[in-house]
C-alpha cells in the first residue's frame, strides 16, 4: 500500500495557505489544459563529437501520462533525458518543457525549471557521505526553510513509500544496489515534481523489487498528477505501467504507440525487441570487419 | 599528411589548452560569484574547515616540529663557526615565518588535503553525484566547490602559523635544551629581529596566496576530470605536480616582491 502525502500540501501551514495552494493548483490545471504536452521534442539533433546520437527526433509527453522510451543499449535514450533536463545542448531542434525552450534558458531559469523535475539516475547517484535519510532530505533542505520536524516527517513518508523507512540511518555503502535505486527514487520525488524522469529504474532489481518499483512509478504518477518519462529496456514492466511507448534505434524513433499496439505490432524492430530475438534489424555485433577477416580466414589469392 | 592536417594537429592541443584555461577562469569566477551564499549556510564551511584543516593538523604539527629541530641543529653548526650561536632564535624564526612555514605547509597541504579534494570531487563526478545535484537545481559550484575553496583559503595560513610556531619550539628544544644556547639570547634576539609586518605578515600573505592556488587547482582538477577511475587517478597526480610547481613559482615571485629593497 502506498502511504503518500504530497509535500506541497504540507509545506505551508494553515487553511489560508492551503487555499493559496489550491488556487495555484487550479490555475496550473487551467494552464495545463492549454499546454497539453508537458514536454515537446521537435527535430532534435545531438552529436557527441562526430558521432550522431539523435537525428531529427520528435516526441510528445502529455501531462499526467507515463511515457516509456525503449530501445537497445546506445540508442540514445539517456541522452534524451539529459536534453530534457538541460544537461546537454542540442545541435539542432529543441526540447520544450512547460512551453519553455530548455536550451535557451539562462542558468537561473534552468534551475527554476529543474525544481519542477525529478530524475532517477541509472545507478542512483546517492551522496555517499550522507545517510539514506539525509539523501532524501537533501532537496528539502536546499530548497525550503521547513522546520526540522516537518522535514523528518516528509522524509520518513517518502522512505515509507519505497519501503525503506527502517533503513533511514544507513549509509549508501551499507545498502544493496536495488535499495539504493529506491532511495534515489524517494529523493527524486521529495519536492513532488511535475515531471519525473527515470533512467533504467528496473536494471539490476530482483523480481519482487522490480514489480514493486513499477507499481510505485505508476502510483506516484497518479498521486502527484505528474508526468513520467521512463527510459528502460525491460519490456514487461514498462508495458505494464506506460500509457505510450516510443521505440528508439540509432537516434531515431522506429515505432510508437500504446503498449497494446506494440504487442501486436508487425514492425520487425518492435518484434525483435519485444520477443528478445537475436536476429532482426538490430545487429548483435558492432559493425566492422567480419570474424573471418580478423582471423585471416578470408578468400586467399 | 596535408598541410591542413598538420596545422590541425599542431593547433588542437593549443586550442584545448586555451579552452582549459578559459574554463578554469570561468569556474573560478563563478565560484567567487556564488560564494556569498555561504554566509547564509556557514555550517558547510565549518564542516570543510574541520575536514581539510583539522585533519591536516597532525602532519603539519609533526613536520613543523622536526623542521624546527633540524633548523636548530643546522643553524647552530653554521652560526657556531662565526661565534654567533646567540642568534639561533632569530635564524629559526626568520627561516620559518618567511619561507619554510608557508612553503612546506603548502606542499604538505597539497599532498594531504589537495589530493583528497581532487579525488572526492572526481569520484562525485564519476558517481553522477554532481549531475544529480544539478538536476535537483542545486549548483555544484556553489554547494560543493565554494565551501571547500574557502575552507582551504582559511586553513592554509592557519596551518602555516601553527607550523612556524611549533617549528620555533623545535628549534628552541634543540638549541637551548639540547645544545645549551642561552635561553634569554634565543628569545630576545628573535624578539628584536623579527618584524611583525615585514616577516610575519608577509609570510602570512604568502600562505594565503598558496591556499588560494592549491585549493583551486585541487578542486578544478577534480571538477574537470573525466568520470573514469584512470582519469581521477591522473587528476590527483596532476594536483600534486601542478600545485608544487605553482608553490615554488609563486614563492619566488612573492619573495622577490616582498623582500627586495
Amino acid at each position: 500500500m502506498l502511504y503518500y502525502l504530497p509535500f506541497t500540501t504540507l509545506k505551508r501551514g494553515g487553511l489560508q495557505q492551503r487555499l493559496t495552494f489550491l488556487h495555484y493548483n487550479t490555475a496550473f490545471k487551467k494552464m495545463s489544459s492549454v499546454v497539453a504536452n508537458l514536454v515537446e521534442i521537435r527535430d532534435l539533433h545531438f552529436t557527441y563529437g562526430k558521432r550522431a546520437i539523435l537525428t531529427g527526433l520528435n516526441m510528445d509527453f502529455p501531462q499526467g501520462k507515463v511515457v516509456a522510451i525503449m530501445g537497445g543499449s546506445g540508442s540514445g535514450k539517456t541522452t534524451v533525458l539529459r536534453l530534457i533536463g538541460g544537461q546537454l545542448r542540442p545541435q539542432k531542434g529543441h526540447v520544450k518543457v512547460q512551453g519553455q525552450v530548455v536550451h535557451k534558458l539562462n542558468t537561473a531559469g534552468l534551475y527554476l525549471l529543474r525544481r519542477k523535475m525529478g530524475m532517477l539516475f541509472q545507478h542512483g547517484a546517492l551522496f555517499t557521505d550522507l545517510s539514506v535519510f539525509e539523501n532524501v532530505a537533501f532537496p528539502l533542505r536546499e530548497h525550503t526553510d521547513l522546520p526540522e520536524e516537518l522535514i523528518r516527517n516528509l522524509v520518513l513518508m517518502k522512505l515509507q513509500a519505497v519501503g525503506l523507512r527502517n533503513a533511514a540511518k544507513l549509509k549508501p555503502g551499507e545498502i544493496s544496489g536495488g535499495m539504493a535505486r529506491r532511495v534515489a527514487l524517494a529523493r527524486s520525488i521529495a519536492l513532488d515534481p511535475e515531471l519525473i524522469m527515470y533512467d533504467e529504474p528496473f536494471a539490476g532489481l530482483d523480481p519482487i523489487s522490480m514489480g514493486v518499483t513499477a507499481n510505485l512509478i505508476r502510483n506516484l504518477n497518479t498521486a502527484l498528477g505528474s508526468t513520467t518519462v521512463l527510459v528502460s529496456h525491460d519490456v514487461k514492466e514498462s508495458f505494464a505501467i506506460a500509457d505510450y511507448v516510443y521505440f528508439l534505434s540509432q537516434g531515431k524513433i522506429v515505432a510508437s504507440g500504446t503498449p497494446a499496439e506494440m504487442l501486436v505490432s508487425t514492425d520487425p524492430y518492435v518484434k525483435q525487441f519485444v520477443n528478445a530475438e537475436a536476429d532482426g534489424p538490430v545487429p548483435f555485433h558492432y559493425p566492422g570487419k567480419s570474424l573471418a577477416d580478423d582471423l585471416g580466414l578470408g578468400v586467399q589469392v | 599528411m596535408s598541410v591542413k592536417n598538420w596545422l590541425s594537429k599542431l593547433g588542437a592541443p593549443l586550442r584545448d589548452y586555451i579552452e582549459s584555461i578559459g574554463f578554469g577562469a570561468r569556474t573560478f569566477g563563478a565560484m567567487l560569484g556564488l560564494s556569498p551564499g555561504l554566509l547564509k549556510r556557514p555550517r558547510l564551511l565549518v564542516e570543510q574547515l574541520h575536514f581539510i584543516g583539522n585533519y591536516s593538523m597532525l602532519i603539519i604539527t609533526l613536520s613543523g616540529l622536526f623542521v624546527g629541530m633540524v633548523l636548530g641543529l643546522q643553524g647552530y653548526y653554521t652560526l657556531n663557526k662565526y661565534g654567533a650561536e646567540q642568534s639561533l632564535g632569530l635564524l629559526v624564526a626568520l627561516g620559518l615565518t618567511r619561507e619554510l612555514g608557508p612553503v612546506i605547509t603548502a606542499l604538505l597541504f597539497a599532498g594531504r588535503a589537495g589530493t583528497s579534494l581532487t579525488a572526492e570531487i572526481g569520484l562525485m563526478k564519476a558517481g553522477e553525484q554532481l549531475s544529480a545535484m544539478e538536476m535537483m537545481a542545486v549548483n555544484p559550484i556553489q554547494r560543493v566547490l565554494a565551501p571547500r575553496f574557502w575552507a582551504g583559503v582559511i586553513a592554509v595560513p592557519l596551518l602555516a602559523s601553527v607550523f612556524s610556531a611549533v617549528g620555533v619550539l623545535g628549534g628552541w628544544l634543540v638549541g637551548v635544551q639540547l645544545i645549551g644556547v642561552d635561553d634569554g639570547a634565543f628569545w630576545s634576539q628573535m624578539q628584536a629581529g623579527v618584524d611583525i609586518w615585514k616577516d610575519i605578515y608577509n609570510g602570512f600573505a604568502k600562505s594565503v596566496v598558496f591556499g588560494i592556488a592549491i585549493t583551486f587547482i585541487a578542486l578544478y582538477q577534480g571538477y574537470e576530470a573525466q568520470p573514469t577511475p584512470e582519469d581521477v587517478a591522473r587528476a590527483t597526480t596532476r594536483t600534486v605536480v601542478i600545485s608544487s610547481l605553482m608553490i615554488w613559482w609563486l614563492d619566488f615571485m612573492m619573495t622577490a616582491l616582498m623582500f627586495s629593497k
